[in-house]
């Protein structure tokens, strides 16, 4: 059984079989979004919807927020799975993409209308590569003084910054608008027969950020495979021994912690399109711990996990609005005279806080974990209990 | 040849295989001077002196407690001493950050074995390996040529190195899944990855069988006819007796003794802080 698995694992395919394989499932990636293609397939829409799709919501929608998480949890799990680091305030970085585009694009953007700093707004495409590089720099000034200490200083100041942003933002109105915010962000250059390609239907969107992840998963992997890798995974395992064995362990603690930041950037530059309008309510707490629980439900440490983990916490709760299409399942429920209201939509966060539970209690190493990861929790389980 | 003074050579020539020369004749490569230093009132060093010598292996023996390990948490840039210096090639390291110590040219393995436990054999010795690879995230994120050859390189001497110190074909065990024996092994091996100059060993041999403790000690001659330096903190007298050249002798973070292995043995003192340990014990 075990062996008949160790050869059905993809990385032991010939190379043409993984290639192959490789395209198919992109082809089924890019083909996702679309109604007609479940038509094809012969899986019934209408009222029997196919347990895939989404009914209550745009399938090209949900998909567009799994690929922006994904991304989010592809950057804090460089931070929090391979350099073993607790950042809790990643939506921080998050915002510093999105704001530079809105500002930057903008008609509205008071960099152009009151002060004066831009004479247009600039296009989306040149907005990005700044947006990035801001949210590295923010990653690189917050990291710079905390890096140098252990414990928990990282896990509370990093709050601290996406809190402070997103109260800013909330507050103030010199430049970011407060709640109002920032209206008509730019799109994403291109058309198709003299329609702009990227506009509001959220389908570009998700085949745009499905080739960014393909970019950045690419562009992971040979840092996790490199000195860089080994130097976070070293730090991770036993800080003071790397450094004596002559990792820089601080320079390395930033890098990761940057590199995290530009993705995170980079999320918030996409989502900004799309969105079309920024203010602070997108930058709450809850948004950092589901990226994180999103890193830590499809296993820390592990690029295949972070992206699973991204993709089932937007996936399940929007699925589950649909549920009670697929099972025709009751709305409301009346019990002594009193109704209440127990739709899979109102719900869904509860059943999905339960599936949370119920997977970290018996897979703590989460879905797809990395297999040193999952060794090493393991290993700290059994450590506990013989310190008991 | 040995005997031959040659204090004008350049510092990185490799030296000649050395035999029990008299130190005066050779270059001094790593000096403590006066050290002292206390953890609140507990003086794990007192005002300790003493010299290496290149390509000599120098014994640091001690009852429990007398301040080896501190001694070399002091030369490796774990702690500060609270007084007096440590100099390195003439430049003086105290104070320098960790792994800047280690790129100058000193490593070391730990009285309680500190490998990365889940890393494979090989990627332990790799990590030691990349110390001097000068690669960094752009390099890596583009799979530039630098990085590449660095890669195979670190490869290449992490194998060479497993096979050095005897535990060829272990590659891609977890450490943690290593026999005990093995792991002390795996940790010398990823100290030379580093390119030391000089090797800094903390009981190596703790936990080890006589025939085993006489395989390391014949592994440790190996590594100091490859040029480097040794020093080796043992608790067993005898055994630090046939493989050292000098031997420095410590006692409640005191110097107490320090010569070539039969003056040490020879010594009233040294029998006094190894009580029961008899007077032919070499
Ligand atoms: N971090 C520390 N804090 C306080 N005391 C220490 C610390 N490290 C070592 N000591 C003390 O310094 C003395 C020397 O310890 P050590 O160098 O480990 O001895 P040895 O290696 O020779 O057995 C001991 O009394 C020990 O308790
Ligand atoms: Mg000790």
């Amino acid at each position: 059984m075990s062996a008949l698995r160790e050869r059905l694992r993809i990385s032991n395919l010939p190379k043409p079989a993984r290639y192959s394989l490789g395209a198919l499932g992109l082809v089924f990636l890019f083909l996702l979004p679309n109604k007609w293609f479940y038509e094809y397939l012969g899986i019934p829409l209408g009222f029997a919807y196919i347990p895939l799709y989404t009914t209550k919501n745009d399938m090209a929608s949900v998909l567009f927020i799994c690929t922006w998480i994904i991304l989010l949890s592809l950057g804090l799990n460089v931070v929090v799975g391979y350099a073993g680091l607790l950042d809790l305030g990643f939506f921080g970085f998050f915002a510093v993409g999105a704001y530079v585009v809105a500002l930057l694009t903008s008609p509205e953007s008071k960099l152009l209308t009151e002060y004066n700093w831009l004479e247009s707004p600039w296009p989306w495409l040149v907005a990005v590569p700044i947006g990035i590089a801001l949210s590295l720099l923010a990653g690189v000034l917050l990291g710079w003084p905390t890096l140098r200490l252990r414990g928990d200083y990282l896990a509370i100041v990093t709050l601290g910054f996406a809190e402070m942003i997103r109260i800013v933002a909330k507050q103030q109105d010199w430049i970011l608008n407060g709640d109002r915010g920032i209206p008509e962000v730019g799109h994403p250059p291109g058309s198709v027969g003299g329609e702009p390609l990227f506009s509001f239907d959220a389908k570009p969107y998700y085949w745009l950020a499905l080739c960014v992840i393909i970019l950045a998963v690419f562009l992971i992997r040979n840092l996790v495979r490199s000195r860089v890798g080994r130097a976070w995974v070293a730090i991770r395992e036993d800080e003071d021994a790397a450094e004596l064995m002559g990792v820089p362990t601080f320079r390395f603690k930033l890098w990761a912690f940057a590199i995290g930041a530009a993705v995170g950037g980079l999320s918030g530059t996409l989502w900004a399109g799309q969105a079309n309008f920024v203010n602070s309510t997108t930058f709450s707490l809850e948004n950092s711990i589901l990226v994180l629980s999103a890193v830590l439900l499809g296993g820390a440490g592990n690029i295949a996990g972070a992206i699973l983990g991204g993709f089932l916490v937007i996936y399940i709760p929007e699925w589950l609005r649909s549920v009670g299409d697929v099972f025709g399942l009751p709305e409301t429920v009346t019990v002594g005279g009193s109704t209440y209201d127990i739709s899979p939509t109102s719900l869904r966060f509860a059943i999905f806080g339960i599936v949370l539970i119920v997977v970290m209690i018996f897979r703590p190493q989460g879905l797809w974990p990395n297999r040193r990861r999952a060794a090493e929790i393991q290993h700290r389980k059994k450590e506990v209990a013989v310190g008991e | 040849m040995s005997e031959q003074p040659s204090l004008d050579k350049p510092s990185d020539a490799p030296e000649p295989t050395p035999s029990a020369a008299p130190a005066g004749d050779r270059k001094p490569l790593l000096e403590v001077d006066n050290v002292t230093l206390r953890f609140g009132g507990v003086v794990a060093l007192n005002q300790v002196n003493f010299t290496l010598y290149e390509g000599e292996i120098l014994g640091l023996i001690g009852p429990n407690g007398a301040g080896k390990t501190t001694c070399f948490n002091a030369m490796t840039g774990v702690y500060t001493p609270t007084e007096g210096a440590i100099r390195f090639q003439g430049g003086k390291i105290s104070g320098q950050q960790r792994f800047k110590i280690t790129k100058m040219g000193i490593a070391r393995t730990f009285q309680n074995i500190r490998l990365f436990p889940e890393m494979t054999a090989l990627e332990n010795i790799q990590v030691g390996a990349d110390a001097h690879h000068r690669t960094s995230v752009p390099g890596a994120l583009l799979r530039l040529p630098r990085h590449r050859r660095e890669e195979k390189d670190g490869l290449k001497l992490a194998h060479d190195l497993l096979e050095l110190v005897g535990i060829g074909g272990t590659e891609h065990e977890a450490a943690r899944n290593l026999p005990y024996g093995s792991q002390r092994r795996l940790e010398i091996a990823r100290a030379l990855a580093t390119r030391p100059k000089l090797l800094c060993l903390d009981e190596p041999a703790a936990g080890f069988n006589p025939a085993e403790k006489q395989d390391l000690m014949q592994l440790i001659k190996k590594i100091r006819d490859t040029g480097v330096t040794v020093l080796l903190i043992e608790h067993d007298m005898r055994l630090v007796m046939g493989v050292t050249d000098r031997i420095v002798v410590l006692e409640f973070g005191r110097k107490i003794a320090e010569g070539s292995p039969a003056e040490v043995a020879a010594d009233p003192k040294v029998h006094a802080a190894y009580l029961g340990v008899p007077a032919d014990a070499a």
